[in-house]
């Protein structure tokens, strides 16, 4: 039977009744009812369930709850501070960088990952960054253009 | 616990549905009000219904039940909340916002006043469904007709509070106002206490394109915000109390029969439900991986049949076409021979489509819950009240006790008209007692979901010594009617669609048949104006004659810089246009080739798109883009692959999708004629990508590719 594994998410510390084994995601989605973290391929193809674990964006489907016990975890729900958007979702939102939005979560996340290591990338960084992200609506253009728009808004204001 | 009372086989369907019967819809008056709140309401009731309703009174609402042909309705609350109600449903489309713009329009309240209640049987009329780009062309004039009216009946209440004629007041910024004392009353104020409710009248005039100041201008999505939290929550998002997680035992092929069945094991797993209902095998425990478990531990036998191949797939659906002909599917003018005969140029040609998947990033999922009796379920869906009714005719319930509620979905593309998901929830959730979600797996989805129609189309043409088209035979088989017609002059036509057995579970595809219709016809004519030695587009101007066509060639030509010179070794350019659905659209593309490793980029496409009246730019801007973009992927490389009744490359790292990589730099033109009526865009911009592409292909390498996927390995012909 499972035991629990402690999990320090969005700042909290959690206690999750779960098979260590099994995918960071349900845990996530199940146990925490973190749900902005989607299931796209359970194969780690299409990005829509990256959360970031020790800062780096990672694919939850991939990742057992054990493995990453070990690191904060930020999930899509854990970027908003007192109500501020994070620079990334706000491009996005000014951007219009969706259309259904099922892969935002995971675009965002992703996109948070690659201006902490990279607070400056080139169009042609961002898409070999983002490559493991699928947005089936074609919204591609415009999450390139949010992701250049974050990366101004956090070099001037300095969070990121 | 076992429970074996229920058989439902989901259809499958294919291509466009027609018009569906109306239905009684079950929300009465007083709870309408009890619902929303006193107010004022407005229906507006299906043109073609208004005739039979004139011995019913008109004015006022004096019957308990609502009319069966209501199409939307518009409530203004005592606060001045204003809400709009259609069965249609959010796909990614942006309807929620561009009908709600729509509404404020023409109520003359601002944007952020209005709230859209969408796709919901027990809230909102009914609604054939979100298919055929329909939501702009129908549901917009009729929310604008009852918002108008519903802008009369204010007028009415302040001319009756006032004690002066209606004719002199103004509808402003949610308040009516009287020019001649510059007294006012708000709508809030208007609506109080009242319970007062119209049919819309049939012909209410509205405010015409260019006197509108919400619709047309680009305002970003209604509740973005929720979006970029992560908080909105589609269908997998819900969680209801003592829900359960669902999962079906699939057969290992198609159309495999179940003979033997033992789930003694699986029944023995504590927490576990298990149903087995004709060959339907599903369990529901507390979380997905348990019930995953009690499937594995169910020992299962079934009796195969042998199926037909990707490889066999082209000549098998010539070979199966339906022999008995069909004045439906077919087109005749003038004499094709004769015209054949006339040609100075003759070419033939066969061009096929492979099956593809839409591969929504939400799979099919449904949450169902029984109470009492009556069924709630939340899926996402295109046609909410057809899976109403899929649910009340599979469980025998009246559809009254069935309530189909859409969350705004993680896209469709046509892929979501069936009730499968809800199906199984709802058979998993009646043996359970309790709400059970079903969420398909990927692989679910690749296998289980229906694809877009492969299709063999085989065209004879004729052209005269000047490139004026003499003749023109097109068959279609499998694939469909859409855009099937030639939008060129020919005098001599013989245009049919052949009906075949179909080895897969075919259906609705954003643009249906059209994208494959356009890609055979524009590949042809880019051949033929190379027989008649023209430009790709001096020839097709020289054979057309519809104005909105020409205009969208036109304006994607020039944005594009058509006729262009190449400066660099494997560059090639192509061009391709047509309408459908009121949509007018031309597309040109540019491709590099690289003639050592045969591998084809796409650098850019310049689409141009009429579709009437723009009533959001930024949202229109947005589909059109987006459509490209996905339409490069059926262009160049996606193809389901299947083997003897199973799908080979289920999965995301076996169908390969547009990623970033893959996008060039796409531009679209957006013609914006307000002297016609809003069409809608979410099928009709994909329609020209493939043959632009092919036809820039063959302009690079002078190969010609007549088969979609156009290059799934590159160009083979050219590797070294």
């Amino acid at each position: 039977m499972a035991k629990p594994i402690e999990l320090e998410v969005n700042g909290k510390r959690y206690s999750v009744q779960c098979d260590p084994e099994s995918p960071l995601l349900y845990a996530l989605r199940d146990e925490l009812n973190l749900t902005g973290t989607k299931y796209g391929c359970g194969e780690g193809q299409c990005g829509a369930c990256t959360v970031l674990i020790g800062g780096v964006p990672r694919r939850s489907c991939q990742i057992s709850v054990s493995a990453a016990g070990s690191k904060p975890i930020t999930t899509i729900e854990g970027l908003e501070q007192d109500g501020h958007l994070h620079p990334v979702q706000q491009a996005f939102l000014e951007a219009g960088a969706f259309q259904c939005a099922y892969c935002t979560s995971g675009m965002i996340m992703s996109s948070v990952g690659l201006l902490s290591a990279n607070p400056h990338p080139t169009p042609e960084e961002i898409v070999q960054f983002l490559q493991g992200n699928i947005c089936r609506c074609g919204t591609y253009p415009r999450v390139i253009v949010a992701v250049q728009q974050a990366a101004r808004t956090i070099l001037e204001n300095g969070r990121g | 616990m076992s429970d074996t009372s229920v058989k439902f086989v989901p259809e499958p369907e294919r291509y466009e549905f027609s018009a569906g019967p109306m239905h009684h819809f079950a929300l009465a008056r007083r709870d309408f009000f009890k619902f929303l709140g006193a107010g004022i309401a407005v229906f507006a009731v299906a043109k073609n219904s208004l005739a039979k309703q004139e011995t019913a009174p008109t004015h006022g609402f004096h019957q308990e039940e609502l009319p069966k042909d209501i199409t939307a309705w518009l409530h203004i609350g005592e606060d001045g909340t204003v809400t709009a109600f259609t069965g249609k449903v959010e796909i990614g489309q942006n309807i929620r916002t561009s009908l709600a713009q729509t509404v404020a329009d023409e109520l003359r309240v601002p944007f952020e006043s209005v709230r859209m209640v969408t796709a919901d049987t027990a809230l909102t009329p009914f609604d054939f469904g979100t298919v055929g780009s329909r939501s702009m062309p129908t549901m917009s004039p009729q929310l604008r007709r009852a918002a108008a009216a519903a802008r009369d009946l204010l007028a009415g209440a302040a001319a009756r509070e006032w004690n002066v004629p209606v004719e002199g007041l103004a509808a402003v910024d949610g308040k009516i106002t009287d020019p001649a004392t510059g007294r006012s009353l708000r709508y809030a104020e208007l609506a109080r206490d009242k319970t007062l409710a119209q049919n819309l009248p049939a012909e209410d005039p509205v405010t015409p394109p260019n006197e509108w100041t919400v619709a047309g201008k680009p305002i970003p999505k209604k509740d973005g915000r929720t979006f970029v939290t992560g908080k909105h929550q589609y269908t997998p998002d819900l969680r209801r109390p003592g829900q359960m997680y669902g999962k079906v035992l699939r057969p290992p092929s198609f159309g495999a029969t179940l003979t033997s069945c033992d789930a003694k094991a699986a029944e023995a797993m504590g927490g576990v439900v298990i149903v087995r209902d004709g060959d339907f095998i599903g369990a529901a425990a507390s979380n997905e991986r348990d019930a995953s478990k009690a499937l594995e531990a169910i020992h299962t036998e079934w009796k195969e049949v042998p199926q037909i191949s990707r490889k066999e797939l082209f000549s098998y659906l010539k070979q199966n076409a339906t022999a008995k002909s069909d004045d439906r599917s077919r087109r005749i003018k003038g004499s094709v021979e004769d015209g054949l005969t006339a040609a100075a140029h003759r070419l033939d040609a066969t061009y096929t489509v492979a099956f593809i998947a839409h591969a929504p990033l939400e799979p099919r999922a449904a949450v169902a819950e029984w109470s009492d009796g009556k069924l709630t379920v939340w899926t996402g869906s295109q046609r909410p009240f057809a899976v109403r009714d899929e649910l009340a005719d599979v469980f025998h319930v009246a559809e009254a006790n069935v309530r189909v509620i859409v969350p705004d979905t993680g896209s469709a593309y046509g892929g979501k008209h069936t009730g499968d998901a809800a199906l199984e929830a709802a058979r998993l959730a009646r043996a359970a007692r309790r709400p059970v979600q079903v969420v398909w797996t990927r692989e679910e989805e690749f296998t289980w979901a229906y694809f877009r129609p492969a299709g063999v189309i085989e065209i004879k043409s004729g052209i005269a010594a000047d490139g004026a088209l003499t003749a023109w035979e097109f068959h279609n088989y499998n694939s469909g009617m859409s855009a099937i017609e030639t939008p060129y002059t020919v005098l001599n036509q013989h245009i049919e669609f052949h009906p075949t057995q179909c080895p897969l579970r075919s259906g609705s595809y954003r643009g249906l048949a059209a994208t494959a219709n356009f890609f055979a016809r524009e590949s042809l004519m880019d051949e033929l104006a190379s027989a008649a030695q023209l430009d790709p587009l001096e020839f097709r101007l020289k054979n057309l004659s519809d104005a909105r066509l020409r205009a969208v060639l036109e304006a994607a030509a020039k944005s594009f810089g058509w006729p262009r010179k190449k400066t660099q070794g494997g560059q090639g350019f192509g061009i391709a246009g047509g309408f459908e659905k009121g949509g007018y659209v031309a597309t040109c593309a540019e491709v590099v080739v690289d003639r050592s490793s045969g591998a084809v980029r796409v650098v850019r496409i310049t689409t141009a798109f009429e579709c009437g009246a723009i009533v959001n730019p930024d949202g229109l801007r947005n589909q059109v883009i987006g459509a490209n973009i996905q339409g490069l992927g059926g262009a160049l490389f996606e193809a389901v692959e299947f083997e003897n009744g199973r799908i080979t490359n289920s999965r995301f790292s076996r169908y390969r999708v547009p990623r970033f990589r893959d996008v060039p730099d796409v531009e679209a033109i957006l013609l914006d004629r307000k002297d016609l009526p809003s069409a809608g865009a979410g099928e009709t911009p994909i329609m020209g990508v493939a043959p632009a592409v092919g036809n820039a292909i063959f302009d690079a390498a002078g190969i010609r590719l007549r088969g979609l996927p156009l290059v799934p390995n590159g160009l083979p012909t050219v590797k070294t």
